[in-house]
């Protein structure tokens, strides 16, 4: 801390150049607060398992219905367990900017095919025998510091319901997951009081959610269940729900490919630009480091100080462009709903700070080490006319 | 009687360029006692500012030996060398180096970096040196915001800011016109005489070097005259 006036003191030498390079670093370390977050939403909930699970999803979009009485003759094929159903309710909980996932779901079945939804015996009977019962996962319970008892109001905007009024929820239960294959940050009710209640669409669901007996078989059971329904108005394609969730994660995969190309382009090009700014300012000030030595600072000394100059410069342009985008966000939200999703955690921050730390030592250890082994007589003689 | 601080003993040294060797000082024999100010004089290339980079710490001989005190910095290492500058030597140069970016106080403060003294001991000091050389009141400006002779000024309140018993001075006026480089030598003067300081410096100016107590003419690489003041 001895040096930190030192230290500070480099931003102030040409204070233009150190606007430029800080104004640089800020707007990289802000599309990376903007960018990277939006990938780390994109990825949410995304996992590989249940291969033993089958997606039977509307042929052509998944905002189509298909018919709840598919179940009987889904259920009939050979090879099929148990079968459960889930639709997109959407609506809105407190304000817009609070977005979770929320699903209407038969509570029995659905619990039967997802095992690894865990939850206390007389909260799973709750959410059986509620006709308005709601659970939410972990996450969501202790970010809106919700509790069982609780009433959850939803503002529809897809479902309105019979009274054109808002959607109320008796929270019955809170729970965990066994494994990563289903998220706890949403929040799933019971869809016989969904499909009564709301003005239109009875009797259709989103997607039919199957369990199988024996994995081999997936591709003969698809295909029966889709040779069921084709020709009729509502066709189905039937998938595995690794190879469904591989279909949005390839599509991940291509966004988060993007951004990081472009992330990566940008931090390059800010590599050269502030390196080479370093090493000027460096070259500039060698008798000034040359007199450090002189009164006898060591040459740790002089690579600390130098490499902490350009840590600093690192984090100082770091930090507020982390900081903006977490501010920035929420504005977004209001233009493009799909921001609702997006925020900066503190991983992203840690993450944004330990790339600054990085692109500090990067650009920091090459003056760094040249301050380290300046002679001082040569260094002297040159500033001597 | 004074006992001598600065034993210099036929020490040669050579700079290398690619494979030419070239010397500067031949089998140089010196003494300095405590309390001395000497000038070095001689014409450019002459080495008497290699001499002053090598009595300082700077750079080492390439044979011979050196002693300042009781210490032989000619077998010292670079951290040792660079830990034993700052307890011991103080700096002042033609162009007077100051950091640009720091105000007076802190350019002197520099040296104390290096201590274990509190902030407030080092502000003390510093404020302390300051008024040594006149500038108590300019403590708060910065290197660009002082004239040439204040600049030195700091420079030299912070070569003696941690009380080093000598003072090794580079052309000290060679960069300021006569009325500020009497001044200058005037302060050198006081800090050899009221305060004790070893003082070596180098000059090409007849009339500074006539403030010193003595002064050597070196002409290349070896002593050639010695007059006493």
């Amino acid at each position: 801390m001895k040096y930190a006036g030192l230290i500070w003191g480099a931003l102030y030498r040409k204070p233009v150049r150190s606007a430029l390079t800080l104004a640089s670093l800020f707007i990289a370390f802000l599309l990376f607060g903007l960018l990277h977050s939006v990938s780390v939403a994109f990825s949410q909930g995304i996992s590989f398992s249940g291969v033993d699970r089958l997606i039977v999803a509307p042929k052509y979009s998944i905002i189509d219905d298909i018919p709840l009485s598919y179940s009987r003759q889904i259920k009939s094929v050979d090879g099929v367990e148990l079968i459960a159903h889930q639709s997109w309710f959407g609506g809105t909980y407190q304000d817009n900017k609070q977005f979770f996932p929320r699903w209407p779901v038969p509570p029995k079945e659905f619990m039967e095919v997802y095992p690894e939804l865990m939850m206390p015996d007389e909260q799973r009977e709750a959410f059986i025998n509620t006709r308005t019962g709601a659970i939410i996962g972990k996450d969501l319970a202790e970010s809106y510091g919700l509790k069982v008892g609780d009433k959850i109001p939803l503002i529809a905007d897809i479902w309105v319901n019979k009274d054109n009024g808002p959607w109320i929820f008796d929270l019955v239960g809170i729970f965990e997951a066994g494994d990563d294959s289903i998220s706890i940050d949403q929040m799933f009710m019971n869809y016989a009081f969904f499909d009564e209640y709301r003005q239109d669409s009875q009797g259709g669901v989103g997607t039919f959610v199957i369990r199988i007996s024996d994995p081999d078989r997936t591709a003969a059971i698809a295909a029966e269940i889709d040779a069921m329904f084709a020709n009729s108005a509502d066709e189905t394609k039937t998938t595995t729900e690794k190879a469904y969730n591989q279909m949005f994660a390839n599509q991940i995969g291509d966004i988060a490919f993007i951004m990081t190309g472009i992330l990566s382009a940008v931090f390059f090009t800010i590599l050269l630009l502030t390196g080479n700014t370093m090493s000027q300012a460096i070259r500039e000030r060698i008798p000034e480091l040359a007199i450090l030595k002189t009164i006898g600072f060591t040459n740790i000394s002089v690579l600390f100080i130098v490499l902490a100059e350009s840590l600093l410069i690192a984090l100082v342009g770091c930090i507020p462009g982390l900081v903006i985008a977490h501010l920035l966000i929420p504005g977004l939200a209001g233009a493009a709903p799909f921001f609702e999703a997006v925020e900066i955690t503190p991983t992203i921050y840690l993450q944004g700070i330990g790339l600054a730390l990085l692109l500090g030592i990067l650009v920091g250890l090459p003056p760094a080490l040249r301050a380290m082994r300046l002679n001082i007589v040569d260094a002297l003689g040159e500033h001597a006319t | 009687m004074a006992e001598t601080l600065i034993d210099v003993n036929e020490v040669s040294k050579v700079y290398h360029r690619g494979n030419m060797e070239i010397p500067v000082l031949e089998e140089l024999i010196l003494s300095v006692d405590e309390g001395d100010f000497l000038a070095l004089m001689g014409p450019s290339g002459s080495g008497k500012t290699t001499l002053l980079n090598l009595i300082g710490g700077l750079d080492q001989p390439s044979h011979g030996s050196i002693t300042i005190g009781d210490e032989h910095i000619d077998q010292l290492s670079q951290g040792q060398l660079a830990n034993w500058r700052s307890r011991n030597v103080g700096f002042v140069f033609q162009f007077y180096n100051l950091l640009p970016v720091l105000t007076a106080q802190k350019n002197v403060e520099l040296p104390l970096l290096l201590t274990n003294l509190s902030t407030a001991e080092r502000k003390k000091r510093a404020q302390a040196a300051l008024a040594v050389v006149g500038l108590e009141d300019r403590s708060n400006h910065r290197p660009s915001e002082l004239s040439g002779g204040q600049e030195q000024r700091v420079a030299i309140a912070r070569a003696i800011v941690s009380d080093p018993a000598l003072l090794v001075c580079d052309e000290p006026t060679g960069d300021l016109d006569r009325a500020t480089a009497d001044e200058i030598l005037e302060l050198l003067q006081v800090l050899n005489k009221e305060y004790g300081k070893t003082i070596v410096m180098v000059t090409h100016d007849p009339k500074a070097a006539e403030f010193a107590n003595r002064s050597l003419h070196l002409d290349k690489g070896r002593l050639a005259s010695a007059e006493a003041a």
